[in-house]
């Protein structure tokens, strides 16, 4: 078979099921139960550390 | 040690740049060899003068890297007056053609000034505003300094150096004719340096970040990143017809060049014009309005279907030609899903502001983003809405798309662009506030309506001319002739070239208000000494 009708047999059949399923797999993934508690302290990212970067990690291990 | 080797290298391109420009076979590349030889040599000397220095060893790791951010703030404003100023130029040039002077013909026609004016406000504008964004938004969001060191001045010089070899190639007539892919192959190459360095540099961000989840507008920002850097490759793919002169052939050709052409062409719309710029919004809307965004399960959603879909988009630009009837219809289908991600972004954006709306009354910069996402709304509408082939028989090659591509790129890019630049100032010269936020507004005002101006002429010339074109008498023959469409176009185009005056002057005002906030505005006072007990 000629590399056109191999890659284009495979593109609309095998990876275009493989992407849908990718595509669902993750909305499904955002709505797990827990999601919402768990997207919360991301979404607050963008507050801390603004003047400067957080102590490097075994800094961090001292404090503790 | 490593000057040594800097050194070895840098007279090995001065000297090969030097070679070149000898041997050049065409003006465009003399002249880029020569800008090249006199970058490379005056690198050459600043090396060796201060090669034998001691260098201190500073701990940086407890700062951020601004001081890139800064180049790039500084840059994104020049060259985006630069890019307004040709593009208003260029405007006028389509209504009183005299204005392509009789003693710069070959050099400053509207066919040589205009890819200068789309690549100085895409990539010259657009791409610093995304470079120098990335760059802070990266550190803050991943508490992290900048990786690589000095890297990231290396993406920021090589990347003025691609803006320049690009320009004064495209007056000098270098130009591998794809459209926001002009520049010729040694420019590409040294565009894929840069652009790797640039990976490398984000990358490494994310990689040693202290935040253990990688926030939103990384995503966005890397994959603009990692598509622009496929695409520009696969694009780009020719063969020097020698290594002495600007002149490339491409090794695709006919419809599948074109098809090449527009999955790169739409992509770079999808993924630097729109990922890139979403990837700002996720963070300076939540800064400005003091709040997280509305919902982050919708900002992971909004970045999978948007980068899922995108891809796909390009053949809508291919309608009736020589591209398949199913290439084409995939394009159409994918474009039109396009609308969910791209409203339940602009929703996402939007309702970030709720419980805050009472700041658009005093915020003229939270005003600037709110405009910006309403453009976006409005401009990944009516895109779709022209990638149906029925609409793109009547829409194509008329000025509605130019209408359609301004919306989208002054309103949505170019508004998030100053809103981010106006967050940014201050901070990055650590000043109290803006000089002046009543000109903020005066930028605010002249920007909108000269959006306006230019998207409204546009509609209805481009609809006039697209009926124009089709309008046949009862025997079957065509009524106008195309210059016919040509003389009908003129006040639409007078109104058009206003527009873009008064988006320039609002441009020009930003400059003078960000010039003033860095001399003017009181700096922050220092914090409370006081060291809180660790």
């Amino acid at each position: 078979m000629e590399t056109y009708s191999l890659l284009r047999e495979f593109a609309d059949s095998w990876m275009l099921l493989f992407l849908f399923l990718f595509f669902v797999g993750v909305v499904l993934w955002v709505f797990r139960p827990g999601a919402t508690k768990t997207y919360e302290d991301p979404s607050n990212i963008p507050f801390r550390h603004e003047d400067k970067p957080a102590p490097a990690r075994d800094a961090d291990a001292k404090e503790a | 040690m490593t000057n040594y080797i800097k050194l070895i290298a840098l007279g090995l391109v001065t000297l090969f740049a030097l070679i070149a420009a000898n041997y050049a076979r065409d003006l465009a590349y003399l002249v880029n060899a020569l800008t090249v030889a006199l970058v490379a040599g005056g690198l050459f000397l600043w090396v060796l003068r201060h090669t034998d220095e001691p260098v201190e060893k500073v701990d940086l790791s407890g700062e951020y890297m601004d001081g890139v951010v800064r180049a790039g703030v500084v840059a994104t404003a020049f060259w985006g007056v630069v890019g307004f100023l040709v593009g208003t130029f260029i405007a006028f040039q389509l209504a009183y053609p005299a204005l392509n002077f009789e003693w710069a013909q070959g050099y400053a026609n509207f066919g040589r000034l205009r890819p200068l004016h789309t690549s100085a406000v895409i990539f010259a504008f657009g791409g610093n505003a995304l470079i120098a964004t990335s760059f802070y938004v990266v550190q803050r969001t991943s508490a992290a300094r900048l990786w690589g060191g000095n890297l990231a001045w290396f993406v920021f010089w090589g990347y003025q150096l691609v803006i320049v070899l690009a320009a004064t190639g495209y007056l000098l007539g270098a130009t591998q004719s794809k459209e926001y892919a002009e520049p010729e192959w040694y420019v590409d190459w040294w565009l894929t340096v840069v652009w790797l360095a640039y990976l490398a540099v984000f990358l490494g961000t994310i990689v040693k970040r202290r935040e253990p989840h990688i926030y939103v507008a990384n995503w966005f920002y890397l994959s603009f990143i990692i598509t622009v850097a496929m695409l520009h490759v696969v694009n780009n793919l020719s063969i020097p017809v020698s290594i002495f002169g600007s002149k490339s052939v491409q090794v695709f050709s006919g419809v599948q060049d074109a098809m090449v052409q527009w999955w790169y062409g739409h992509n770079a719309v999808g993924f630097f014009l729109t990922a890139g710029f979403l990837g700002m919004m996720y963070y300076f809307v939540p800064k400005q309005a003091e709040r997280p965004v509305y919902s982050y399960k919708l900002s992971i959603i909004h970045f999978w279907a948007l980068i899922f879909l995108y891809i796909w988009a390009g053949p809508h630009h291919l309608h009736y030609t020589a591209l398949p009837d199913w290439a084409s219809t995939l394009g159409m289908v994918f474009s039109i899903i396009l609308w969910m991600p791209s409203w339940g972004g602009m929703i996402n954006g939007l309702m970030t502001l709720s419980g805050a709306w009472d700041k658009l009354r005093t915020d003229p910069i939270i005003r600037m983003m709110v405009i910006s996402i309403g453009f976006y709304g409005m401009s990944t509408f009516e895109g779709p809405m022209m990638s149906i082939r029925a609409v793109n028989s009547l829409s194509h090659y008329t000025d509605w798309t130019i209408g359609h591509v301004h919306s989208g790129a002054l309103g949505w890019n170019g508004m998030i662009t100053f809103g981010a630049l106006y967050f940014l100032v201050p901070k990055l010269w650590n000043r109290e506030r803006l000089y002046s936020l009543n000109l903020v507004s005066w930028h605010f005002w002249l920007a909108t309506i000269g959006i306006i101006l230019y998207a409204a002429s546009m509609w209805v010339t481009g609809i006039m001319e697209g009926l124009m074109w089709r309008e046949v008498d009862a025997n079957g023959f065509l009524v106008n002739s195309f210059a016919d469409t040509v003389a009908a176009k003129f006040p639409m185009y007078v109104v058009r070239g206003l527009g873009g005056v008064l988006f320039l002057a609002g441009a020009v005002i930003m400059c003078y208000n960000l010039w003033m906030t860095v001399r003017r505005s009181p700096a922050v006072a220092a914090a409370n000494s006081a060291v809180p007990a660790e």
